[in-house]
């Protein structure tokens, strides 16, 4: 926890510092820090509902896309405020956490996750033939003037530093609390735990309400972040497999996991982009995340573990 | 914009597709309905059979269905060799589910990427001498391109009920599927019944990759439309019972044909997916369920 | 009738085609020791999930203490009291012995225990039960002896009016049972009604105030142990062969 809460500590200075110093550093910095951020929300998330409780998501894009494509709607119809963005793309991704939760989660864990695997495309139809949003065409969003911070870049930068905060300080809470605690005994053993008084439904409803709400918050601010919105840069599947890759490779029994995965894979990803394809790229993140859950299921987290002798 | 005869002809077509569809279903209602081992790759290697059917029919002109069936051996290996990591990884472990899933994910993404890699985003089609005739009975127009892939689809599903239950490993594997004791007595060893099962399962993939082929043109991501649609018909049909299987598979083919004339193609995904949450509400065992 | 602390009434159960609970009704008194027995696959275990919620019955109904409680969500019964170990056990693997106990105090008593004294009742029930020196290990690193208290001991933290122990004593030596036994009896002691399954029939016989056997999803007896024992229908579905 100490060397945890340290990492956190000096990755919030760095980030201060580069918003605060503004002076030579490369604009390019923002973008792949937007980026990488943007990745520390997704992954804590998904490990809320995936690494705490156990039940795996397969269509984290249907979640940030909707978030996204909330915040065009709300673009589009209002002209809204950021803040409104990212609170109104959280909640409609959260209820659809929910419903989907609602659905599946009194049976067993493997329909949860091949419905989530069958939501991305459907959701992506739904958007394509909406052409209020831009349909399959996408759609142009112009970023309004530039407050504080002189560049919207940096302004988005600055946002996500503080969603990640906040994705971060809610998985700690969680974990640290009775309901995180109920959450790893249904993740060890569901029966046994609703037979020792947990409450499994309305354990497993909170995490993926939570877990959707912070995929929709990251993904709200994207449609200012690109510019141009398109369904299939909102459901790209880097996100699919990022979202297991990264709390999988960091360690999903912790906080900490996820945004150590984030850190390391999308810094790669980001350095990668330059030199090999996308695709290349996804391929690598795709056997790394099989290598990962044949050889070293607890991640990163779980060999320093290990290593310390606990 | 309702004419009978624009009916009479959805719900053939859907009939048809319908067959297709079970050919695709076989393999997930094999390991997935039957055994428990959730292999949500299963699409990603029928599309790889798509792509074999499409290499060895461009370059050497061979009948897309031919390559299917001569690739099944191939294929039965991979899936044998695909089995027997997952067994070792996970099953052994008792850790089945979580990551299980999570490694066949990795595999479904794996083989799209890669074919994606190799073949590039076009679209890649096939030609037989079937493709783009048809018949007419009665009105109602009946293209060859849908119609032998039906019968082809009829014909394994009807191969696999009769090897499930005639044949000694197709009666082990319905045994495993109820009581792993059991199956010990009759002197059989699980793993070997499972192997077996998963590598026909993949093996059928071959046949119905060249199938789809043979139906439609196909893209990497094409993997991706099948996933709802299969597990769709797995959980209607009953998890494991074959005849489920085959009447499901009708059922979503003139549901999405009957949404795709009248409402637009692009909504046929939905009705898979609307489907499937409909069966997990209501019935978990499906509708033929044991 | 209105004294019984558990009700079953007329329970049904099927699987697919199979019937495993052919209208079973039985009752157990407030501090009673009742003993189920019967052969392999005869219903004791789906009786129990039944009663504990983890099944849903296909018929009849099942009373708590005076109360219906047939569709009640399992945690709910054991927040009643309704507690049932588990025959393989399934303890929490990712936690250790005491965190396992921590789970039902917290969960299971609902405010009943402070969340401060949790550890302090958890050691003392591990202390009771002769686990407290392993309190820290993880469940993997406990004997097939072991696993079976911590799954007793769990159960006790989720202060249980009844405890329905699911074969805890299976392939056990002697001195084991015996070991296993004494603590049913002090639990009992403490006003704790017990519903042992067993099939090692010297731990019934010493056990049971009242002994039902259960054949093939029926009942076929119920009352003082010695005369069920020697029930002609019961030696030939069950103990003679």
């Amino acid at each position: 926890m100490k060397l945890g809460g340290g990492i956190l500590i000096a990755l919030g200075v760095i980030a201060a510092g580069v918003l605060v110093a503004d002076l030579r550093v490369n604009p390019y910095l923002y973008f792949a820090g937007y980026v990488i951020l943007q990745y520390v929300v997704i992954a804590t998330a998904w490990n809320i509902l995936g690494g705490y409780a156990g039940y795996v998501n397969f269509g984290t894009p249907a979640f940030f896309a909707l978030g996204a494509y909330t915040a065009v709607f709300l673009i589009q119809w209002a002209r809204a405020p950021l803040y409104v963005l990212i609170i109104a793309g959280g909640l409609v991704s959260a209820l659809l956490g929910l419903g989907i939760g609602y659905l599946t989660l009194r049976l067993r864990g493997v329909f949860f996750s091949i419905a989530t695997l069958a939501l991305s495309i459907v959701l992506q139809t739904f958007v394509i033939n909406w052409d209020y949003v831009g349909g399959s065409k996408g759609v142009t969003v112009i970023r309004p003037s530039a407050p504080l911070f002189g560049s919207h870049v940096k302004f988005l930068f600055a946002v996500m530093v503080c969603l990640a905060v906040l994705a971060v300080t809610a998985a700690w809470l969680i974990e640290r609390s009775w309901v995180g605690r109920g959450l790893s005994a249904l993740r060890d053993n569901e029966e046994a735990a609703e037979c020792m008084g947990v409450p499994t439904l309305r354990l497993k409803l909170f995490a993926t309400t939570i877990s959707g709400f912070l995929l929709g918050v990251a993904g709200a601010p994207f449609p200012y972040y690109v510019t141009y919105v398109e369904p299939s840069s909102a459901f790209n599947l880097d996100y699919a497999i990022n979202a297991l890759a990264m709390p999988m490779i960091g360690g999903t029994t912790t906080w900490i996991g996820p945004v150590i995965g984030a850190v390391l894979l999308g810094t790669a990803q980001q350095v990668a982009t330059v030199t090999i394809s996308s695709e290349l790229n996804l391929l690598i993140v795709g056997v790394v995340l099989v290598a990962f859950v044949v050889l070293a299921p607890e991640g990163l987290v779980g060999l320093a573990r290990r290593l310390r002798g606990r | 914009m309702f004419s009978w005869d624009l009916l009479a002809n959805a719900v053939v077509a859907g009939i048809l597709v319908g067959g297709f569809y079970a050919a695709v279903s076989l393999g997930v209602s094999l390991t997935f309905g039957l055994l428990d081992v959730v292999n949500i790759a299963q699409p990603a290697f029928v599309i790889v059979g798509s792509y074999a059917a499409f290499v060895m029919n461009s370059t050497y002109g061979v009948d897309p269905i031919l390559t299917g069936i001569l690739m099944t051996p191939l294929f039965y290996l991979l899936g044998a060799i695909v089995y027997r990591v997952y067994y070792a990884s996970f099953e052994r472990r008792g850790e089945e589910t979580n990551r299980g899933l999570v490694f066949f994910f990795g595999v479904l993404f794996i083989v799209e990427v890669s074919l994606s890699l190799k073949f590039g985003v076009d679209y890649r089609l096939v030609e037989a001498p079937y493709i783009g005739k048809s018949i007419d009975i009665a009105g109602v127009g009946i293209a060859f391109r849908l119609l032998v892939p039906c019968v082809v689809g009829l014909l394994m599903t009807l191969a696999l009920y009769l090897f499930l239950s005639r044949t000694f490993f197709g009666r082990a594997i319905m045994a495993v599927s109820q009581d792993r004791l059991a199956l010990r007595l009759m002197g059989a060893n699980p793993v070997r019944v499972k192997t077996i099962a998963f590598g026909i399962g993949i093996a059928a993939a071959s046949l119905a990759g060249a199938l789809l082929v043979t139906i439609a043109p196909v893209v990497p991501s094409t993997d991706r439309d099948y996933i709802g649609r299969v597990f769709a018909i797995t959980v209607l049909g009953g998890m494991g019972s074959i005849g489920g299987t085959l009447a499901a598979a009708m059922m979503l083919g003139v549901a999405e044909s009957l949404m795709a004339t009248f409402f637009g193609p692009s909504w046929s995904l939905a009705v898979s997916f609307g489907i499937l949450l409909l069966a997990l509400a209501v019935r978990p065992a499906g509708l033929f369920g044991r | 009738m209105a004294s019984a602390l558990l009700e079953v009434d007329g329970l049904v159960k099927r699987f697919g085609g199979f019937t495993a609970l052919n209208r079973v009704s039985l009752s157990v008194k407030p501090g009673e020791r009742f003993g189920l027995i019967g052969p392999n696959g005869s219903g004791k275990t789906t009786l129990i999930n039944c009663v504990s919620g983890s099944l849903a019955a296909d018929g009849g109904r099942i009373r708590f203490e005076g109360h219906d409680i047939t569709t009640l969500a399992p945690h709910r019964r054991t927040r009643l009291g309704i507690v049932r170990s588990f025959q393989i056990p399934k303890p929490f693997t990712s936690m250790t012995v005491l965190e396992n106990l921590d789970i039902p105090l917290e969960y299971a008593t609902h405010g009943r225990a402070h969340a401060a004294s949790a550890d302090e009742e958890a050691k003392e029930i591990l202390r009771a039960i002769g686990l407290e020196p392993k309190a820290h290990l993880r469940p993997a690193g406990l004997t097939q002896i072991e696993m079976r208290k911590l799954e007793l001991a769990r159960a006790m933290a989720a202060r249980p009016k009844l405890l329905i122990s699911d074969e805890a004593m299976a392939g056990l030596s002697s001195t084991e049972v015996d070991d296993i036994l004494a603590i049913l009896f002090r639990l009992n002691e403490q006003g704790i009604t017990i519903i042992m399954i067993e099939h090692i029939m010297r731990a019934v016989m010493e056990f049971s105030q009242r002994i039902a056997v259960l054949v093939a999803g029926r009942k076929i007896a119920d009352g003082d142990p010695k005369a069920v024992v020697r029930d002609p229908e019961v030696v030939r579905a069950y103990l003679g062969e």
